[in-house]
């Protein structure tokens, strides 16, 4: 049988048919997701009347916005009875939402920090920067601690240089034992610290002065308050907890009860009592004498308390790996730190980045709990500005303002967390 | 046939300690140890010292003098001159008040909102995402902060309701008055009371007790009532009405109760400048309140949206195709595997409001840390004793939570064989 032999073939292609009246196009999409069904429709309505009420309550206030006020007088003045936002305070008083008592003049130090934060940061949150750059985030932190404080630049590299020892020690100790060696390099770091840093700095000083204006930490507030404790934090938390994680899963009873009264007390407290041990009772703690930086200590506590949630949420990764990665880990023969290192620890951390950031971003929203113990976080300068005669009685803008730049930065970091899950995805599911 | 021989015995080197791993387990635990009696020694050390250069030594018998501040709200009795134990003792009953309550708003509000959230209807989904993602990325500190402010400036003074036009008025038909001191609520009262039995410990409201009494009763007759409703069904396979029976048990000792006590609500009224009569929240306890209450809820909505998603569609279909009702699967299907993955998260956000509730420090709401952690220190200047106090109250709090939630989570974990 051949075309020739039948009577009739269609040669085009059928047009596909108009759809049947009343099915698609926005009425159909606004009957299955606005008012299937009677529940449905009056969720809807419900919905719609709040944001209507709610537009209604706030659009004449934020339609009459003025910018250009030095005072909440003067704004109302301009006003003149109608609601109205007074966005003037954000314009009179941004420097100090951003940098606290910071001295004016010196603003172009914490700016250029946190311009190479971002630099610093680029190599370790994207891949396509090669592995060098690596160096500059090594080298950053003391550079940002020297540009934010002031000071000789001598300190900061006296404190690297007791990496310099460590590292040293280690590399000619460690061909007779790598615990030998760890320990002496640790211990030497040590010693080079406590002793001979400080005296080191100020020796080089006197040789070749390097050095910025000195800012002290009460001068500093506001978001630059809130970045530096937590991109320390997040920064020294992560590899804390990985270590508590490890600890709590650990063989060696002596460490696994360590880390789990350490774990488990961390969790059990407040972070505010914390953050009143360090500023109330570290004194007793410590040899009589000592003192040292209220921003240091915030730190450590933040860093301690954040490393106890990270820990639990990296042990969560660990546990969901199949024994079988561990077993094979064995069976190749990489003893514990090289099967942690190359086998397990990459896919742990991996199935617990939401845990991870999630930690992370409730560690720089619980950076504004330092109010209490003195220091000046967002919503403490928010009351400080409005302790001023111009400003009395000036709320919401300022906690708009605030909530907006948490907000930013928070929800950054969660779709951060998402590209990331992407991007190290490699199961086919 | 090869011998069959124990491994060569090396002699014993001192490197074996830290090279070989028999040894090298015990040896790291020995140096982990001595550092930490090292490290303890120390700080004991310094906190001896400087204790004996300030004069103080440790002791807690500061809990048993006079207070001498006031606390208000107050759960269980307590005056100035009650004792600083006794204060403690009030601060925690406000921390736990407090958190029981978020507990259960923010519970109510998170499932609403991570249900609504995987609704078909568009509107409500989108809106239930800005609520999530608003709530969830501000700090706590800051929605409370937020709902103090909106108390304290944007409602109306108890002034306002006064006079022939008054500018604001009392809403739920005249019963609650919300003004920029607390809002104002109706209590229950007894007219035919049965008075009160004090004791040591506290006075116990002997109405309540009767109620509760009564309540308890109730709650067992319907249990017997539902068993036997058991039993003739699987007897005669007809399962008899236990609905209006059930109605029946608990609603008619209950209002005869209530009838012969004299119930009624006391309504606030305006006295004077203020509102009198009445329960008064005050601003402090509704800020830490709301605040916890929406900032957790965006979390829970979201525990309780990923514990829906997380229950395959199969599931479903192989419910409706055992021929069991949609309200069957949801119950004997979807639910308990839902929240097999949803209370643990659940738990430890109550975990959370509890240790949030410390807070309350930003609107001057006393609790166990303004209090044992607040004021005392500040007039007996025990710090160290009363933070370890404090520390190991907390701790023992998280404790007990976490304790509950490993027994549920041992009760329904999945049986592997």
């Amino acid at each position: 049988m051949n075309l020739h032999n039948v009577s009739w073939v269609r040669q085009e292609m059928v047009l596909p048919s108009a759809r049947p009246a009343g099915q698609g196009g926005p009425r159909e999409w606004m009957r299955k997701n606005l008012f299937d069904g009677w529940l449905s429709t009056l969720l809807t309505v419900a919905s719609v009347t709040a944001i209507a009420w709610l537009i209604v309550a706030i659009a004449p206030w934020l339609g009459n916005s003025i910018w250009k006020a030095n005072s909440l007088a003067e704004c109302r003045q301009l006003l003149d009875g109608a609601p109205g936002a007074c966005w003037g305070v954000i314009r009179d008083r941004w420097p100090q939402l951003l940098f606290g008592f910071y001295p004016a003049d010196l603003y172009w130090r914490p700016v250029l920090a946190f311009a190479l934060l971002l630099a610093a940061l680029a190599p370790v949150l994207f891949r396509a920067l090669p592995s060098r750059t690596l160096w500059f985030s090594a080298v950053y932190p003391g550079l940002a601690g020297w540009l934010i404080w002031g000071g000789s630049l001598w300190f900061p590299v006296a404190v690297y240089l007791g990496f310099a020892v460590a590292a040293g020690l280690f590399a000619s100790t460690a061909r007779a034992s790598q615990g030998l060696g760890l320990s002496v390099a640790g211990l030497g770091a040590a010693l080079w610290w406590v002793y001979a840093a400080q005296p080191f700095s100020s020796a080089a000083n006197a040789v070749i002065p390097i050095v910025l204006e000195a800012v002290p930490s009460r001068e500093i507030g506001g978001f630059l308050l809130s970045i530096i404790i937590g991109v320390t934090g997040i920064a020294t938390s992560l590899p804390l907890g990985i270590l508590l994680a490890l600890g709590r899963r650990s063989g060696l009873p002596l460490i696994y009860m360590l880390s789990v009264v350490f774990i488990e007390f961390i969790r059990g407290v407040p972070l505010i009592t914390l953050l009143f041990t360090a500023s109330l009772l570290l004194n007793y703690f410590l040899p009589p004498g000592t003192n040292f930086d209220l921003i240091l200590r915030v730190v450590i506590m933040v860093t301690l308390f954040a490393s106890a949630y990270m820990a639990e949420v990296i042990r969560g990764g660990l546990a969901g790996l199949p024994c079988g990665q561990y077993e094979a880990a064995e069976a190749l023969g990489l003893d514990y730190w090289k099967a942690q290192r190359l086998i397990i620890l990459p896919q742990a951390l991996k199935i617990s980045i939401p845990g991870i950031v999630n930690t992370f971003i409730g560690l720089f929203k619980d950076t504004t709990l330092v109010m209490f113990i003195g220091l000046l976080d967002p919503i403490a300068l928010a009351a400080a500005i409005r302790a001023n005669t111009e400003w009395q009685g000036i709320y919401w803008e300022l906690f708009i303002f605030i909530g907006a730049v948490f907000f930013i930065f928070c929800f950054g970091m969660s779709r951060y967390s998402m590209y990331l899950e992407r991007r190290l995805k490699t199961d086919h599911r | 046939m090869a011998m069959k021989s124990a491994a060569p015995r090396e002699p014993f080197h001192l490197s074996m300690l830290f090279n070989d791993t028999r040894y090298r387990a015990r040896s790291i635990q020995v140096i982990a140890f001595i550092m930490l009696v090292l490290a303890a020694a120390w700080l004991v050390d310094n906190t001896v010292h400087n204790l004996a250069a300030l004069g103080k030594n440790f002791s807690f018998g500061f809990l048993w003098s006079t207070a001498g501040y006031d606390i208000s709200p107050h759960a269980i009795e307590y005056s100035s001159t009650s004792s600083h134990a006794r204060a403690a003792v009030v601060g925690l009953l406000n921390t736990l008040i407090v958190a029981a309550m978020a507990c259960v708003t923010a519970t109510v509000l998170g499932v609403l909102a991570g249900v609504l959230r995987l609704s078909n209807n568009w509107i409500v989904a989108r809106l239930m995402t800005v609520y999530v993602e608003s709530f969830r990325n501000v700090p706590a500190l800051l929605w409370i902060v937020v709902v103090a402010a909106i108390m304290s400036q944007a409602m109306p003074t108890p002034s306002a309701f006064r006079g022939d036009n008054p500018t604001a008025s009392m809403i739920l038909w005249d019963s609650v008055a919300v003004t920029n001191r607390g809002i104002y609520l109706p209590v229950p009262d007894f007219s035919r009371s049965l008075g009160q039995l004090n004791s040591a410990f506290g006075a116990l409201d002997l109405n309540y007790a009767a109620v509760l009494c009564v309540l308890a009763i109730s709650v067992l007759a319907r249990r017997s009532l539902v068993e036997r409703a058991q039993r003739v069904q699987s007897a005669s396979g007809e399962r008899p009405a236990t609905w209006w029976k059930s109605l029946l048990v608990f609603a008619l000792p209950m209002i005869t109760l209530l009838y012969a006590l004299g119930f009624h609500l006391e309504y606030p009224a305006l006295k004077g400048l203020n509102f009198s009569g009445g329960l008064l929240l005050r601003n402090s306890f509704i800020a830490l309140w709301i605040g916890l209450s929406v900032y957790s809820g965006a979390f829970i909505a979201e525990n309780v949206r990923s514990g829906i998603l997380a229950i395959s569609r199969g599931q479903t279909e192989a419910a409706h195709a055992l021929g069991l009702s949609p309200r069957r699967t949801m119950r004997l299907v979807i639910l308990p595997q839902a929240l097999r993955i949803i209370v643990p998260p659940l738990i430890s956000q109550y975990l959370d409001i509890t240790k949030n509730t410390s807070l309350g420090l930003a609107v001057g709401y006393m609790d166990l840390r303004s209090t044992l952690g607040g004021i005392t220190i500040n007039q007996t200047g025990r710090e160290l004793e009363a933070m370890l106090l404090m520390m190991l109250i907390y701790v023992s709090i998280s404790l007990i939570i976490s304790g509950i939630m490993n027994v549920y989570n041992s009760r329904v974990r999945l049986q592997e064989r």
